[in-house]
């Protein structure tokens, strides 16, 4: 009987032993060196894999940092603080570049915007822009069903009364919403800019009146107020603030915008539903 | 051996014994990397390599070591009962070894599997056909060349569940499920019912 058990303990230590040292063989054998300072590299970005640097995410933007020179303020994601930690440990200048913020260019909430359908199908505004649009009547505005919101890795995107805004505080500026959005309506904006006209909508003025309480009717009052230039319309009959010169945030109240399309991202930010008695007004 | 055996074998480890629909192993990479069809496509890829060599390696050592009487001072010893701690050992080192390997000489497959190579260490679908192999035929074991193509096949049969889950957990990503039941809770009702539509295949092999 011992010799059984001496036996089983000698063949399965020697086997232990035997693939041990030939791990431990192959490992040295075979070694393929990982650049430590890739390593540091990444560890340094935020990891979050938003692929706003347009490289396969963190791991690969750490890799063409160190090895093919990329500066590292091309990640869009990273804060200013942990950019000049990299920069520091990487011994290069960040390049200067303004904050970028995602914004939603539609104030066409649930009550704000007429209804044209009731939606069943599956609830992604990709899809809900397949099967006819949506439940909202505009076929220019937001769809409201929030697949922005979910493709934000930050989670900086916030469904409100069926309109997506942007926190700008959140956002760090990486584009993942420009891209999923079926409509086009977020661009990124330089975050300084703190007063935009909400809505892309480039049906005639008189058509955009009738599905949106928000819409911008083109009626030129801003372009007015302003008198600057600091204020455009656009080729499509949309108007937009110029964000390299942009105006005064009390624009917003000066201009009297008949719709509101015309407010600071602040307001935007805290759309409410309409209750019944302000319509009744 | 017959050609009969060997299609017994194959069809057997894929459709009529599926690995993780009838035996029930490999439930965690089966739950865990099924999301998304390309990354279930690496997994069963990583997993077939493994159990193929595995289950040539196992069962060359099963064959050769511990099935066999060793005469030890005139007391005969078989070593078979500490198969479990050899084939766990065994295992798990051939696989570190692959993956070092494969970094260094393959660098595109290691991109394409190299990821899923250490989760596949303690799968319990690689143990479960090393296991199956040593207690085949009353406990004297499958050959080498049977063995190796039942692992095989039973890499092909969890791929082909795996491929059959992560497309069916797709579509599900855009069904409308209650609220309770999203998730990881539809996901195993449904391999559940997966796991029912196999056994219909058990009328295959009498």
């Amino acid at each position: 009987m011992s010799t059984t058990f001496l036996a089983a303990v000698c063949v399965v230590g020697i086997i232990g032993l035997i693939l041990g040292c030939l791990i431990a063989f192959t490992a040295k054998k075979f070694d393929v060196e990982a650049d430590p300072k890739v390593e540091k590299v990444r560890e340094l970005l935020p990891g979050a894999n938003c692929g706003g640097c347009g490289f396969a995410g963190c791991a690969d933007l750490a890799d063409a940092i160190v090895n093919r020179g990329i500066n590292p303020s091309r990640c869009t994601a990273i804060s200013a603080e942990a950019l000049k930690d990299l920069s520091a440990f990487l011994g290069v200048a960040a390049e200067e570049k303004e904050k970028m913020t995602a914004v939603v260019f539609c104030g066409g909430s649930l009550s704000r915007a007429a209804r044209k359908a009731q939606y069943n199908g599956i609830m992604d505004c990709r899809s809900a822009n397949v099967a006819g649009g949506g439940g909202k009547a505009c076929a220019y505005g937001c769809i409201g069903y929030g697949c922005c919101a979910r493709a934000c890795p930050f989670g900086a995107i916030e469904m409100r009364d069926g309109l997506a805004v942007v926190h700008p505080e959140v956002c760090r500026g990486c584009g993942k919403c420009v891209t999923v959005c079926p409509r086009n309506l977020i661009r990124l904006v330089p975050a300084s800019v703190k007063i935009h006209v909400y809505c892309s909508s480039a049906d005639k003025p008189a058509a955009r009146r009738k599905v949106c309480s928000a819409a911008c009717i083109s009626c030129g009052k801003c372009i007015r107020a302003d008198g600057q230039g600091r204020v455009e319309k656009q080729e499509n009959g949309t108007v937009r603030i110029n964000c390299e010169n942009p105006p005064d945030i009390s624009l917003a109240e000066t201009a009297g915008c008949p719709t509101g399309a015309l407010q600071t991202e602040e307001a935007h930010r805290a759309i409410r539903p309409i209750s019944p008695k302000e319509t009744q007004k | 051996m017959p050609s009969n055996e060997w299609l017994l074998i194959t069809v057997g480890a894929i459709l009529v014994n599926n690995v993780v629909l009838s035996r029930i192993l490999g439930i965690c990479p089966f739950l865990g990397v099924s999301k998304k069809l390309e990354t279930a496509l690496g997994m069963s890829g990583a997993v077939t390599f493994v159990l193929t060599i595995s289950s040539f390696v196992t069962a060359l050592l099963y064959k050769l070591l511990l099935s066999a009487e060793i005469t030890i001072c005139g007391t005969t010893v078989n070593l078979s009962f500490t198969k479990f701690l050899v084939f766990i050992v065994v295992i798990a080192s051939l696989v570190q070894i692959i993956e070092i390997l494969l970094r260094k000489f393959s660098p595109s497959l290691y991109r394409a599997l190299g990821i899923y190579l250490p989760l596949i260490t303690t799968n319990c679908a690689v143990l479960g056909a090393a296991e199956l192999n040593a207690g085949a035929n009353n406990g004297l074991g499958r050959g080498i060349l049977e063995s190796t193509v039942f692992g095989f096949a039973t890499g092909l049969g969890f791929g082909l569940a795996l491929l059959l889950f992560a497309c069916l957990r797709e579509r599900l990503e855009l069904s409308m499920i209650p609220r309770p039941f999203r998730g990881t809770a539809i996901a195993l009702v449904t391999a559940g019912i997966l796991a029912m539509a196999f056994m219909g295949f058990g009328l295959l092999v009498k």
